[in-house]
């Protein structure tokens, strides 16, 4: 039998001794405690800051070089389409440029600060809009427009949502890793969408096909 | 309080827990994959509006219409224009990789100056006051005619400002780069006395035969004859090949003839004989629009007997008559010379021989036939001023003036007075009779002591690589004390210019192109410029006005346009309107009314073919250069898109490989694969050996195209004073050694400079006397193993 078996056996012989032991013990507890402490802390810190800080350093946020009143432009032309046509060979023209707008802004139309911006600073200069564009997809991707608003015939706002009902440019947040924006993963950082048009990743074209071609599709139909 | 090792072990555990129940890891590697599958330093085409340019393609004498796709208003692709009257919709492949010339590593990016060794970057006045100030010291020491500029053809507005300037300077030092197509118009002019180019109607004939072309290898119009030789079968029409090699023409053949080379013409009046003793011709066509035909059917029946024909070609009597009677059986047959591409001259009467053919058969200006089109002079140019000293200057003859020695008599002042009045523009048409070859300016310039040409302009054209003898032609060059080079490309030729003023590429610029290349119908187009310039260059009518004015005086008063677009509406005239809006005028498809006559004493005065350099002895074999539609051989070098394609049997790594037939290769003791040296009374090459079946024993067959130099000697130093080397990557090459090579000149074409042999240092020009240009169709040689 070993000594310290003894000495449980036969209780405390030495009462030095046994203090020596009991705060040996009390010195392991808050060791635990500490442990503990620093794992709440590290675990709250990370936590936090995961969910709060991560989202902002993340991004980067950018101005459009004017604003923009979507609301305005659809009630006095009509529809989306009046800007954001397709193309006589069929393909989308996406943002509209300077030659399209021109028809109607041949000179300043309204009173706004925006427009006068506009007029001096990209059509007198015979200069491009460099728009920062919400919903470019990566270069990876194959998007076809005509295929689902002329072929299969949905709305802008399904995917788009309202924002012919805007009156102003919210801010475009850039992934300082991706250089694509923000709303291609959605405002939500952990994901999670209400309307279809939070966000627009694989998953979200592979549910809608499901649900409206009965097959999430194949990969080089959006990856060339 | 204790700070231990469970602390750390709670800190890290806590980080990791709070770290995996945040969003952040997920997010990161999505992003991250994101990121990784879209390198931000990958370059990713720009989206945008796809549109279509048409314009045409100019790189060769073919002219196809070519629909350029864009994207965003930026030529992304060059596709055949479907419907266009040449090419209907095809390309080939140098036109299909036509965009790589925008962006060739050997572009001239801006004007230069060469200093010493070094090449100096100057601004466009700076250079054109430099030329300008050249030329008027010229021609105020009454040597206006010393100035000369050689130009790869005299068709269109360009050429014709080049002309009017060197006409205005008084000069008539105005060369242009020789092809078949001259040769033809000779020949019409001698037997049909018309003034009128040659043309095939191939797509309709249902029996060619061919005496060497490259039928489908870029001879003539290459896409046109593509589509003329795919439809061949369909159509029930054969094709005969003359060649002593089996070339992918002769391949592609119905039938093979292999003729010894250089009796392609006897062969062709041998099957003139069995033609005319089987009674097989046209006799009454020969009858009512030929003179002295029974002089020339005397002549072919004793001389050209097929018996005595098929010794001397080494054809069976029997297949030369077999071939005559269904030549002549034949609904709409037609023969067709020109060797290779048909980028040389070549023996007139040679051509003759051949042209005898279509003649005994009476196939001219049918459907089908041989055409003679009139020549399209559209051009309507205000006659040229010139002062005292300029018309004193240009009544002297030109440097590189030729003879012709047999002269039909019928013809009177011809095609030569034709093109001496084009350009004088009329005002100094002496009626004098000037041919000139521009073979023969390099020669007479190395012959003399001092050059005769104090000043050279080159426009459209890389005489010291295309050019017959180029080692002779480059040692003139350097003997011209000032060479001025308009080409965008640092070639061999701008390599040893003095200033070169950069000029656009075919698709940075509009242009009118008259089509020729033998295409059975007239198609005059313009040609628009589908690309934003790359560099700082000019258009080349711009640069040739800009100098005029520059020159002042009454240089300057011809050149009275502020652009060169201005220039072509007023010279146009109507058409202008029309081209600008249709893009293409062509005539209709149906042969010409032009009423025939046929001078058959120019056919019996055959005697010889062109015979080759070099004794028989010292060189006992025969060396013949080849063309492959893969390899550009003229002014512009192959793009590398069409490198890329060359087999390894004509182009392995660096080498050029020669064809020669197992049996000589024996007798010579090389074997395939070896080195050998190459040895011919013009130069010496490297090579490696190709044993082929295909090729007569007795020849070497070496590719054409090849052997560009590697680039400009020197650096090049910008305005701000710094060299350019950096963006040029071409002195900056790292060998696989791994140091830097300093043997690598700059603005070089990796893709093609400095691969294989220049053919043209090993060939010499010949002269042909009957045309006076270069006939040379190879040369004797020897070769021995390296």
């Amino acid at each position: 039998m070993s000594e310290l078996e003894k000495k449980t056996e036969s209780g405390s012989v030495d009462a030095a001794k046994d203090g020596a032991s009991s705060e040996q013990k009390a010195e392991g507890d808050s060791g635990v405690g500490m442990g503990i402490l620093f794992f709440i802390a590290a675990f709250a810190v990370c936590f936090l800051s995961g969910w709060l800080l991560f989202p902002s350093l993340l991004y980067s946020k950018k101005e459009q070089p004017f604003n923009f009143n979507h609301a305005l432009h659809v009630a006095e032309t009509g529809g989306c389409e009046s800007c954001h046509s397709f193309r006589e060979d069929g393909t989308f023209a996406g943002v509209p440029k300077n030659s399209s707008c021109i028809e109607c802004h041949e000179s300043q139309l309204g009173e706004t600060e925006d427009e006068a911006i506009f007029m001096t600073e990209y059509v007198e200069k015979g200069k491009e809009v460099p728009w920062l564009i919400y919903s470019k997809q990566p270069d990876c991707v194959f998007f076809s427009h005509a295929a689902h608003v002329t072929g299969a015939k949905m709305d802008c706002v399904t995917c788009h949502g309202n924002i012919g009902e805007s009156t102003t440019m919210k801010p475009y947040q850039e992934n300082r890793i991706t250089g694509y924006s923000r709303d291609i993963w959605g405002e939500n950082i952990w994901g999670v969408k209400k309307n279809p048009w939070d966000r627009m990743k694989m998953d979200d074209c592979a549910k809608c096909h499901q649900e409206e071609t009965g097959s999430k599709g194949a990969c080089f139909q959006c990856h060339k | 309080m204790k700070i231990d090792r469970r602390s750390f072990l709670g800190l890290g555990l806590g980080a990791a827990a709070g770290v995996t129940l945040s969003p952040m890891p997920w997010k990161l590697t999505d992003d991250s994959s994101i990121w990784s599958q879209n390198w931000p330093w990958t370059p990713v085409p720009i989206d945008g509006e796809v549109t279509f340019d048409d314009t045409v393609c100019t790189l060769c004498p073919g002219n196809c219409g070519i629909s350029v796709k864009k994207v965003n208003g930026r030529a992304i692709k060059i596709e055949g224009k479907k419907g266009y009257p040449v090419n209907d919709g095809g390309i080939c492949l140098h036109g299909i990789s036509g965009l790589q010339y925008l962006y060739d590593p050997s572009r001239v990016r801006f004007p230069m100056v060469k200093n010493g060794d070094t090449w100096k970057q100057v601004s466009w006045d700076e250079a054109a006051s430099l030329v300008a100030g050249k030329i008027k010291e010229l021609k105020d020491k009454g040597m206006a005619d010393s100035v000369a500029c050689v130009a790869g053809s005299d068709k269109g507005s360009i050429a014709g400002l080049y002309k009017r300037f060197i006409t205005s300077v008084g000069s008539q030092n105005f060369y242009t780069v020789d092809t078949m197509e001259k040769t033809w118009e000779m020949l019409i002019e001698r037997v049909h006395g018309l003034n009128a180019s040659a043309a095939f109607d191939l797509a309709k004939s249902d029996y060619i035969i061919s005496f060497g072309t490259g039928f489908i290898e870029g001879w003539g119009s290459p896409v046109n004859n593509f589509l003329a030789n795919s439809s061949r079968k369909e159509r029930h029409a054969k094709l005969v090949q003359v060649e002593y090699r089996l070339s992918n023409t002769a391949a592609s053949a119905d039938i093979w003839l292999p003729a010894k080379p250089g009796t392609e013409a006897s062969l062709a009046l041998g099957i003139c004989s069995a033609m005319i003793s089987a009674n097989l011709y046209n006799a009454a066509f020969a009858q009512s629009a030929g003179k002295d035909f029974e002089a020339f059917a005397k002549f072919v029946n004793e001389k050209y007997d097929p018996e005595l024909v098929s010794r001397t070609t080494g054809v069976d009597a029997a297949k030369i008559k077999a071939v005559a009677a269904e030549f002549a059986k034949a609904k709409s047959p037609l023969a067709i010379a020109g060797r290779g591409k048909g980028e040389s001259a070549g023996s007139l009467m040679e051509f003759a021989a051949v042209h005898a053919l279509n003649c005994l058969t009476g196939n001219i200006n049918k459907e089908g036939g041989f055409w003679t089109i009139e020549q399209q002079d559209s051009l309507t140019w205000p006659s040229v001023v010139m002062d005292d000293s300029a018309t004193k200057s240009y009544a002297k003859p030109p440097v590189g003036a030729v003879t012709s020695v047999i002269d039909s008599g019928a013809s009177g002042a011809g095609i030569f007075s034709a093109v001496v009045s084009a350009v004088s523009g009329g005002a100094t048409d002496s009626g004098q009779k000037v041919l000139s070859s521009v073979s023969k300016l390099f020669e007479v310039i190395n012959a003399s002591e001092k050059s005769p040409v104090e000043l050279l302009m080159v426009y459209n054209s890389n005489p010291c690589f295309t050019l017959r003898n180029a080692k002779v032609v480059k040692d003139a060059v350097n003997k011209i004390p000032f060479v001025v080079s308009f080409s965008p490309y640092m070639d061999d030729t701008a390599q040893l210019a003095d200033v070169i003023l950069p000029t656009h590429t075919s698709l940075e610029m509009t242009q009118d192109v008259y089509s020729g290349a033998c295409i059975a119908q007239n198609v005059i187009a313009l040609s628009k410029s589908v690309a934003v310039p790359v560099y700082d260059t000019k258009h080349p009518g711009d640069a040739i006005i800009s100098l005029a004015k520059a020159t002042e005086g009454s240089v300057a008063s011809n050149f009275t346009w502020k652009t060169y677009s201005e220039c072509l509406e007023s010279i146009m005239g109507d058409n202008f309107a029309t081209l600008s809006e249709e893009g293409y005028i062509a005539s209709e498809l149906a042969p010409p009314v032009t009423p025939l006559s046929v001078d058959f004493s120019l056919f019996a005065a055959f005697k010889d073919s062109i015979s080759l350099e070099g004794d028989a002895k010292s060189y006992p074999l025969t060396l013949v250069p080849i063309d492959t539609i893969r390899l550009a051989s003229s002014t512009l070098a192959s793009p590398p898109f069409a490198v890329k394609t060359v087999e390894d049997t004509v182009l392995f790594e660096k080498d050029t490989l020669v064809e020669i037939n197992p049996e000589t290769a024996d007798k010579v003791g090389v074997d395939d694969g070896d080195y050998a040296v190459i040895t011919t009374s013009v130069g010496e090459a490297k090579v490696r050996i190709h044993l082929f079946d295909g090729i007569m024993p007795g020849i070497i067959a070496i590719p054409e195209g090849l052997g560009h130099s590697t680039g400009a000697k020197g650096e090049i130093i910008t305005k701000d004073g710094s060299p350019m080397a950096g963006i040029t990557g071409a002195t900056s090459i790292i060998t696989q050694t791994g140091g830097v090579s300093k043997n690598r000149g700059q603005l070089e074409n990796l893709y093609i400079g400095g691969k294989g042999v220049n053919v043209n240092e090993l060939i010499g020009p010949v002269m042909d006397p009957a045309s006076g240009l270069d006939a040379a169709w190879g040369i004797r040689a020897r070769i021995s193993r390296a």
